[in-house]
């Protein structure tokens, strides 16, 4: 059942270095509301629920259990999680909505990294045996990553931090971000990448509504289609692949649809400058691409809601009429190791 | 509101992981100081070894001797070393490709400092004095600047080979359980039990999770319930759980204090155990420093009807 | 355009035991992908896309597993994805590698679910302590007792009917190579005289802790045509949700199950699931809740279930027959419990399950829950294709 399916509804909280007076519930309700409301809709009209989360980052099991508590499940929902980025819950819920299953469906995501130390926690994503006992923080491995480059020529670190800085300044529009307008360079925290080379490590939720055909166009002024959405991975250790290149991304791009047609708009789940730079080659961006006008995860980081954020805050422009064709990516492990490419359209003007 | 609340959480295990013959291969070489690659049907050598083809996807078990030196194919300088990383001291990470090798290992390389160290540059391994079958068997690499060491050719058999590690890993969190249950710590520390009523449909959270589960709404209105309950239903524990000072056989119950709309759970004390029964009602007993009641006992009082709290089941 | 009809042409299971300690993680879920694709005679090659589950990431003590799995899984080019609905997973992974085949977006998915125990301890895994709360007063088993204890109240069910599914499911077992628990000797004596645990809980009514992994691959019906061996067909498959615990919770037959079965029969023509469902894997981690749910997925009213256990309904030669491998109480590796109950009903309707066969069964339910009975999934699987 090929239906067209687009974002229809987006919101997410103010992203901030710590929420410790909230649970997640807490947290993560008020952004339910607010996204629903947006469309008109209950809990009991969606036709499809899919979270994504993840047990480590505040070190408690079955975290995504009492965040259903904000969703108001009752009379019983059809719902579903994955232990992703919420990008990939988007995917899951995209895929029922393909099925003709459900018409609409909400998906939302949260990450509270204020509770533990992010950098250590990311290790435990390490294969358990060769890379997980030596402890190499996320930044040590982007760092790995960033040197490749600059070694290859790519980038160097002016470069990089004009990424950050771009970035910061972008995010000067954007009221949910955590790092906004100029923020010093910083020393190096893993050299060759400085603190403004890597994002503000804080708290935050996204959620996002989807929704199938004319349902859409009954919610949502100018829908954000999704013309094509597609997730790919690439082997775990990074002493096997490439650094300076995404393959992953770029077959992901390409299922998606996205070297059909040029893209006005792109936002990259680019934790790190460095990032950016392999992403922009991976995706063929050009210069006349808008990359990032949210301020892109260098501006806020809610780890695991930061590539749904990123579709989100594509789709949005899309809907306030910003943008025509926009490019939203998210990415998960170890230096780009999983990478998801959605391409969005607004209906023409 | 009242201030907000936070405590050291803790989560740690000795994770207890059984490696696999490539893997063990691997792992045992290390303590015997010989460095195992793997090789692919299409003759890469893979340092250090997996189990399966990242390419092809095939199972791979054809294990060949790399030699201790290489060459950095890339680095990241780390001034400040955290827990559990391969040097206290600051050092570099590095991927690094042994000799013999088609794909890089990380690890870490002690230098002197950022100027001496640079992709391309040569290194070799400088081996851990006790070793013990783990990747930590290697300490570092270090700077050299000699030829390739030669392999010495071994075929990956091993006596006593490692077959599992033991994976220490702790991670420390600070925990904050948020406003609704600050609010329930804060009564309780006066030994009162309070809930919160949902705007919507009216019911009372205890204790209060900050939404009402059933209609996704912030509760806020405050609702102090018991301190007299019935036991809706229970078990009697005949085994000593790890962890708590309880003698057995105890009773383990759901609660519904006067007032709530759910039950919450507790242990009944005060009565012998094979005489608690559904309907039994029952009253919170606090003890000095206890956080929660230490236990609920009967009031006296008639049993509850069956139906005043079969909806509470 | 209605969806794509959804075949079961593969599955693998590891021998489940308490420890395997001859293999790492990958080659634990390798085993039952590869076993998978033999099944199946499909190469890694032919597999468009991974979907893959497990219960919390603490059990292994590794954060998104699936990510130092692609490799092993063949998933490196590939769509990989990852769930976690509790103890539901099992069941809610194959239900999302699945639409992946009904909504056309891939032709052939591999799915698997694991869990590998041994590398910590379960009880560990599932009450981390949490500061200001107050400890867990009794293990699992007592988390669920007291909601066995308010059936019995409800229904009147006499306390021994426990003791006989327990029996019967580790009787199945022994026709069952993959089966954890083989006890060789077991008697319904020995199952009464096991200690009471949690009162009205047995030792030989709860669940053992084990390692293992099962995988399945689904596929189309081009996949299917072109399959050596007989398909099941996907007639019906759904999740359904509810709060943890909440006010009016009816935790004895909760509502979610009772839609989620619904949801299934309606997709799947069932009007009298009794009368037209030949069998069931039901996801039994402790004896007593057979009868529990025999009435909460409609086999028996409210207050009867546990009168089809006694009168041996529920036996593998019985009219109904519930848990032909051994079930959740033979073996339970958390994460794949769930996919295991769809697995084998998949095989059952194939006619490939072996011993524990049940002779013409056409159409098997495979049911797993988790959560503080709050997650369900559920797939029902026929011999024939569906009619629509």
């Amino acid at each position: 059942m090929n239906r067209e399916i687009a974002v229809v509804a987006f919101a997410q909280s103010d992203h901030r270095r710590t929420s410790d007076e909230s649970s997640e519930v807490e947290m993560l309700m008020p952004v339910l509301h607010e996204v629903l409301e947006r469309t008109g809709l209950k809990t009991a009209d969606i036709g499809f629920t899919c979270s994504g989360s993840s047990d480590y980052l505040a070190g408690r099991a079955f975290s995504f259990t009492l965040a259903l508590d904000g969703v108001g499940a009752w009379p019983p929902i059809s719902e579903s999680h994955v232990e992703m980025d919420g990008a990939w819950a988007l995917y899951e819920a995209w895929v029922k909505l393909r099925t003709g299953d459900a018409d609409t469906a909400l998906v939302y995501s949260y990450g509270k990294s204020s509770p533990g130390s992010v950098r250590d926690v990311l290790t435990r994503q390490l294969d358990p045996y060769y890379m997980a006992p030596l402890w190499p923080d996320s930044v040590a491995l982007a760092a790995l990553q960033a040197q490749a480059l600059i070694d290859a020529g790519r980038t160097d670190e002016p470069a990089l931090a004009a990424v950050g800085a771009r970035s910061r300044a972008d995010a000067g529009t954007n009221p949910h971000a955590q790092l906004r307008g100029s923020v010093p360079q910083g020393d190096y925290l893993v050299r060759p990448l400085r603190t403004g080379d890597c994002p503000p490590i804080g708290d935050g939720a996204a959620a996002v509504i989807l929704a199938a055909g004319e349902r859409a166009r009954d919610l949502c002024e100018r829908p954000a289609w999704i013309r094509g959405i597609d997730h790919r991975v690439e082997a775990h250790a990074i002493g096997v692949r490439d650094l300076t290149d995404s393959p992953s991304t770029r077959l992901a791009a390409e299922r998606a649809g996205a070297f059909e047609r040029p893209v006005d708009t792109a936002e990259l789940h680019a934790p790190f400058s460095s990032q950016e730079v392999v992403l922009r080659e991976a995706l063929r961006l050009g210069d006349s691409v808008r990359v990032n006008p949210s301020g892109g995860a260098l501006a806020a980081n809610p780890v695991m809601a930061a590539g749904l954020i990123r579709i989100g805050e594509a789709a949005a422009r899309i809907h306030r009429g910003e943008s025509d064709r926009a490019l939203a990516h998210a990415t998960s492990g170890p230096c780009l190791q999983q990478n998801l490419v959605a391409v969005l359209e607004g209906d023409p003007r | 509101m009242s201030a907000v609340l936070k405590a050291p959480l803790t989560v740690e295990f000795p994770f207890t992981r059984s490696v696999g013959p490539v893997q063990s291969a691997f792992l045992t070489g290390l303590r015997e100081r010989v460095i195992l690659g793997v090789r692919t049907g299409d003759g890469r050598t893979l340092v250090p070894p997996v189990e399966y083809d990242p390419v092809t996807a095939e199972e791979i078990r054809d294990l060949v001797e790399v030699a201790p030196t290489g060459t950095v194919t890339t680095w990241a300088w780390n001034h400040a070393p955290r827990r559990g990383q391969p040097l206290d001291t600051p050092f570099a990470w590095v991927l690094v490709r042994l000799d013999g090798a088609d794909t890089a290992l990380l690890h870490a390389l002690d230098a002197p400092g950022p100027d001496a160290v640079h992709t391309g540059m040569r290194v070799r391994v400088r081996w851990a004095g006790e070793r013990s079958g783990a990747v930590t068997d290697i300490a570092c690499f270090e700077p050299y600047d000699g030829d390739p060491a030669e392999p010495t050719g071994h075929s990956g058999e091993f006596a006593d080979a490692v077959t599992g590690i033991v994976a220490r890993a702790r991670l420390d969190y600070t925990y904050s359980p948020g406003r609704a249950t600050t609010g329930y710590l804060h009564a309780l520390a006066g030994h009162r039990m309070v809930g919160e009523r949902c705007p919507s449909c009216r019911k009372v959270y205890v204790p209060p999770r900050g939404a009402c589960p059933t209609c996704g709404v912030a509760t806020a209105e405050q609702v102090e319930v018991g301190p007299g309950g019935t036991v809706t239903t229970f078990c009697i524990v005949n085994i000593k759980a790890k962890n708590l000072d309880i003698e057995v056989p105890y009773v383990y119950a759901h609660i519904a204090l006067d007032g709530a709309d759910l039950a919450l759970h507790g242990r009944i004390a005060g009565i012998p155990y094979d005489q608690v029964r559904m309907g039994l009602r029952v009253e919170p007993v606090w003890t000095e420093g206890g956080r929660y009641p230490d236990h609920y006992r009967p009031t006296g009082e008639p049993d509850a009807a069956y139906d005043t709290y079969k909806e509470l089941l | 355009m209605s969806k794509e009809p959804v075949a079961v042409i593969g599955v693998g299971q590891t021998k489940h035991v308490a420890a395997r300690r001859d293999v790492s993680i990958a080659g634990l879920v390798r085993e039952a992908a590869r076993r998978a694709l033999d099944d199946a005679e499909l190469t890694w090659a032919d597999i468009d896309a991974v979907v893959i589950g497990k219960a919390p990431d603490f059990f292994e003590g590794v954060m998104m597993p699936e990510l130092y799995l692609a490799d092993a899984l063949g998933a490196v080019g590939k769509p990989l994805m990852r769930v976690h609905t509790a103890g539901s997973v099992g069941g809610s992974t194959a239900l999302v590698a699945a639409g992946l085949v009904a909504a056309r977006v891939h032709g052939t998915v591999l799915t698997l679910a694991f869990e590998k125990q041994s590398e910590s301890n379960a009880m560990w895994g599932l009450s981390l302590p949490i500061p200001f709360q107050q400890p867990l007063l009794a293990g699992a088993g007592g988390f669920f007792a007291p909601h066995v204890r308010a059936y019995m109240r409800r229904s009147g069910a006499p306390d021994t009917v426990g003791s006989l599914v327990a029996y019967k499911n580790r009787r199945n077992a022994l026709k069952n190579p993959y089966a954890h628990l083989h006890e060789h000797d077991i008697t319904l004596e020995k199952v009464q005289a096991s200690p009471m645990l949690w009162d009205p809980i047995r030792y030989s009514e709860t669940c053992p802790s084990s390692d293992g992994a099962c995988a399945m691959v689904l596929t189309d019906r081009a996949g299917a045509a072109r399959a050596p061996r007989p398909a099941a067909w996907m007639h019906g498959g759904a999740m359904r949700s509810e709060p943890t615990l909440f006010a009016g919770k009816d935790c004895v037959s909760p509502r979610a199950g009772r839609d989620c079965a619904a949801d299934v029969y309606r997709q799947a023509g069932i009007a009298d699931p009794r009368r037209e469902i030949d069998a069931v894997e039901m996801y039994v981690p402790f004896s007593w809740y057979e009868p529990m749910w025999l009435e909460n997925l409609g086999f028996a009213a409210e207050g009867e279930g546990w009168k089809l256990t006694e009168a041996g309904v529920t036996e593998l030669d019985g009219d109904l027959p519930v848990d032909m491998s051994g079930g959740v109480l033979s073996t339970n590796p958390i994460g794949a419990s769930g996919m295991i109950r769809f697995a084998e009903a998949a095989l059952q309707v194939r006619g490939l399950a072996g011993e524990h066969q049940v002779d013409g069964a056409r159409r098997v339910l495979g049911h797993a829950y988790g959560g503080g009975s709050q997650f369900f999934a559920m797939w029902l699987v026929g011999a024939e294709p569906p009619s629509s």
